[in-house]
């Protein structure tokens, strides 16, 4: 049975990565989690520079969903690479660094830093962050901004390039479009969806920053309709997410037409999930006699 | 690379039984030797409400007391819930043979002080819960411990039995003064304070709410005690993965910064605490 599935240059041993922000840096992990097991460890969003992030409550619990706005704090770039990768490259983690900016200077920088260092697999270019004014989202919620962003990393960088999409726009695939177009090599989506939840006892916002980004089961079927379409808009393969929390999610996604899956929530309610989504799929695999994971992509049947 | 003092386990734990103390407060005695083997006092764990996708969180708990057999081995724990919300909620109607997911231990213990050092720990309602596994370690390493204890009434203070049983000296306060000292359980920590005998020496603990933590962090400042304080934040995962639980502390520079509170608390040095 092969599971492996190819992005870009990059192959992965099994379709399944951790979403971005859902994983710290990985390590936080590593005493529960085979981090080789993974296709792909994708770690928190990197500036070139440390940031502090909202103040708490950075969260708020939705039905069947989260809605999160933690202001994207990190370490910033060099301190990552000092600190975390030698461990990341010791345990046999594929990593992929989400790279953020607010600027496209500091896309191209951190893609660049990253670019010369040993065991990073590939970028994650987050132009849709919804939670802070300069986390990209400037970038992901305009075609011309996102073609730009693009063409400028792809100059700077070989690695395999995957930018994140957001939802929060009218048509997702026409920026799936603008990525491919500017040497994209895959697009991954989707973000969290804005939202917002109110206190009514206090009239206030349930977190600090008001508004914030709505994960979880709860918007599972949106991001399945989003990944169709864009798996239908681009040759490039499509790293879909959103609310995945079983392999029968997993197979869902695959076969609406993403390439891999990310697996962001579910992470936080089960962090020992990722053997059991594994097996779910071979076992899927078994009983459909598939041979090859990457059989299972784009194969939705409209039965007309 | 981060390190648990033991890597956490997640089981589907029985429930044992649930005791509801009041119409908000409830004792759920869960079956997880193995996490309660490790458990150290301070530490916390996830717990999964309910089965589904709703509530979808799991809901972070100071383990509260180590249930032991006849022979004296860990056999399970238990957590001290407040029902605030729909997932605290189904804990207080738990019943004894459901199951529910438990995610532990987690988090940074208290330090345990020995003789001569006193350890006093100051508790505000349901900030009693992780003080019942510290008394425990601190007879154990025989210091001397004293709680102060505050809630809204006597209604809202439990375990004053269980204590006292173990030899704490209780010194309590309610705000409608239906029991100890009418007031913030702060005021007869501060007298204590002052009265002490000259050269003792003691640790300060707190839990509970925010405004009580702080002002326990600065009578320590002021009376050059120690402190260890436990926060309480919303949590997302309790294992460093979605960052929603930071706590602003000074590193050793002065600088402040935010930590997650699940990997580098729930208990901090008071004096690194940065009051918000």
């Amino acid at each position: 049975m092969d599971l492996s599935v190819r992005i870009g240059s990059l192959v992965l041993k099994n379709p399944l990565m951790s979403a971005s922000g859902c994983f710290g840096y990985g390590l936080e992990y590593a005493g529960i989690v085979d981090l080789s097991s993974l296709g792909a460890v994708v770690v928190k969003g990197l500036f070139l520079k440390e940031r502090e992030g909202h103040p708490p409550p950075r969260i708020v619990e939705t039905p069947s969903g989260m809605l999160n706005a933690i202001g994207l704090q990190g370490i910033g770039v060099h301190r990552f690479v000092r600190e975390k990768m030698p461990e990341l490259r010791r345990l046999g983690a594929v990593v992929i660094v989400n790279v953020c900016g607010s600027s496209i200077e500091e896309y191209v920088e951190v893609s660049r830093i990253l670019s010369d260092v040993e065991g990073v697999a590939a970028l994650e270019l987050n132009i849709s962050c919804p939670n802070i004014k300069e986390g990209g989202i400037q970038f992901g919620c305009n075609l011309a901004s996102t073609a730009e962003v693009v063409a400028a990393v792809r100059k700077a960088t070989a690695l395999p390039l995957i930018p994140k999409l957001t939802p929060n726009v009218t048509s997702v695939s026409s920026f799936a479009r603008a990525a491919e177009e500017n040497g994209a090599d895959a697009v991954s989506l989707v973000n969290t969806f804005l939202a917002m939840v109110v206190d009514v006892e206090t009239r206030r916002p349930a977190i600090s920053n008001g508004m914030g980004g709505l994960s979880g089961p709860a918007i599972r079927p949106i991001a399945v309709r989003m990944v169709y379409e864009c798996a239908n808009a681009v040759r490039i393969p499509v790293v879909g997410m959103g609310g995945i929390g079983s392999a029968r999610d997993v197979l869902e996604f695959m076969i609406a037409g993403a390439t891999a899956v990310q697996v962001g929530t579910a992470n936080f309610v089960d962090p020992f999930i990722w053997p059991r989504l594994q097996a779910g799929i071979e076992d899927y695999m078994t009983r459909h006699g598939v041979a090859r994971a990457a059989d299972l992509v784009g194969t939705l049947d409209f039965g007309r | 690379m981060y390190t648990f003092p033991m890597p956490p386990l997640d089981v589907p734990a029985l429930v044992l039984g649930n005791t509801h103390l009041s119409a908000d407060y409830n004792v759920l005695r869960l079956e997880a030797p193995a996490i309660a083997a490790d458990c150290l006092p301070g530490q916390f764990v996830m717990i999964r409400t309910a089965p589904g996708t709703d509530p979808l969180l799991r809901r972070p708990f100071s383990v509260f007391e180590i249930l032991r057999d006849a022979e004296g081995t860990p056999a399970g724990l238990s957590v001290l819930c407040k029902r605030i919300g729909p997932g605290t909620t189904r804990l207080y109607d738990a019943a004894a043979g459901d199951r529910l997911a438990v995610l532990g231990p987690l988090g940074k213990p208290f330090s345990v002080v020995s003789p001569p050092v006193e350890a006093w720990m100051v508790a505000g309602g349901v900030g009693l819960a992780p003080f019942a596994t510290l008394t425990e370690a601190l007879r154990a390493a025989g210091a001397p411990a004293r709680l102060f204890y505050g809630g809204r009434s006597r209604a809202d203070l439990f375990y004053l039995d269980w204590f006292g049983s173990r030899g704490v000296t209780l010194d309590l306060a309610t705000e409608d003064g239906s029991l100890g000292a009418r007031g913030r359980v702060t005021a007869p920590l501060e007298e204590a304070l002052r009265a002490r005998a000259a050269g003792s020496r003691v640790m300060l603990y707190a839990c509970g709410p925010e405004l009580m933590l702080k002002a326990v962090a600065d009578l320590a400042r002021s009376y050059g005690c120690p402190s260890e304080i436990s926060t309480e934040r919303i949590m997302g995962c309790g294992l460093g993965g979605c960052y929603s639980c930071v706590v602003r502390v000074r590193d050793s520079e002065g600088t402040p910064h935010f930590v997650r509170s699940c990997l580098n608390g729930p208990v901090f040095n008071g004096d690194d605490l940065v009051w918000e």
